[in-house]
């Protein structure tokens, strides 16, 4: 499925990253960087569309030849990216929509988890766990 | 979040507990609200990470003070703010006329002096709420006349 997962914080440092291929683990770094720009593209245009556009998810930020990157950013202004394998056309947008759900969910544990500081890089076990199964699972 | 009498209840054995520490020395004497404080920030940082996870993405500050009114105070305190004023320069004004905290205290002005101990917590609440929500800001409690109170926020402006 995802090839790499990462949760930048409110002030665009990394919080979390992980990619699956581990040899090539800067290119991904430097997909997900470059996708921010994207993505605060997408928040400013966002702050003008109707109520009911003004969803958390925020589709596919950019294709590249092997890899599709999406976006979405929650209240709190943290983002999640999540770069794909684009030869997998079997992962359509309600599935990428429910992953990052589930990422979401994760990350809102994490964050009320009373020994975690908000700020620091997310070192939870279940967090990790519920990432890999994302990566891992094979469609 | 929690069943209200528990949060009640937990509330009031942690202002207690808190300036039992201080009696104790552990605590300086003049640092309890400000510990009250912190632990409400934290407290709010991680609650509307939650309530928001729902909602759609906020408009401005405005809808971000108005969720906070609504949907924030109805989870926690089981009501809504009763009033909620602004001069749109980044000063609002909660009005709350029957805070829950503060109900399990007699009415009136009797136990002023104790009021500012046990709003410290809720101050913090709103402060890491909107923290988390990308607006820095300074929240302030008065009382006049228990159980009403009125939160004064005012944001920080970059």
């Amino acid at each position: 499925m995802a090839v790499c997962i990462a949760v930048i914080a409110k002030e665009n440092y990394p919080l979390y990253i992980r990619s699956a291929p581990t040899e090539n683990e800067l290119k991904f770094h430097y997909m997900v960087h470059t996708s921010l720009d994207v993505v605060d593209e997408k928040i400013s245009a966002m702050g003008k569309a109707l109520v009911d556009q003004r969803e958390l998810y925020l589709g596919l930020l950019y294709p590249t030849e092997d890899y599709k990157v999406y976006g979405y950013v929650t209240n709190s202004k943290v983002k999640f990216v999540m770069v794909v394998d684009s030869s997998n056309t079997a992962l359509r947008d309600n599935e990428i929509r429910s992953m990052f759900r589930k990422l979401h969910n994760s990350y809102t544990d994490v964050m009320c988890n009373p020994f975690y500081n908000p700020g620091d890089r997310i070192q939870s076990r279940a967090f990790d766990n519920m990432v890999m199964s994302m990566m891992v699972q094979v469609c | 979040m929690a069943d209200e009498a528990l949060f009640l209840l937990l509330h009031n054995e942690m202002v207690s507990g808190v300036y039992k520490s201080a009696e104790q020395g552990e605590v300086e004497n003049g640092r309890c609200i400000t510990k009250l404080e912190n632990m409400g920030f934290r407290v709010g940082q991680g609650l509307i990470e939650r309530f928001t996870k729902d909602t759609a993405r906020f408009k401005d500050e405005l809808d971000i003070m108005k969720f906070i009114c609504k949907d924030f105070w109805t989870t926690v305190f089981k009501k809504q703010i009763d009033n909620l004023r602004t001069n749109h320069q980044g000063i609002y004004v909660l009005q709350d006329n029957k805070f829950r905290l503060l109900t399990q205290m007699s009415a009136g002005k009797q136990y002023l002096e104790h009021a500012s101990k046990y709003l410290a917590f809720t101050c913090g609440l709103i402060r890491g709420g909107l923290s988390n929500l990308g607006i820095k800001s300074i929240v302030t409690a008065e009382v006049s006349s228990m159980p009403a109170c009125k939160f004064q926020v005012m944001i920080q402006k970059l």
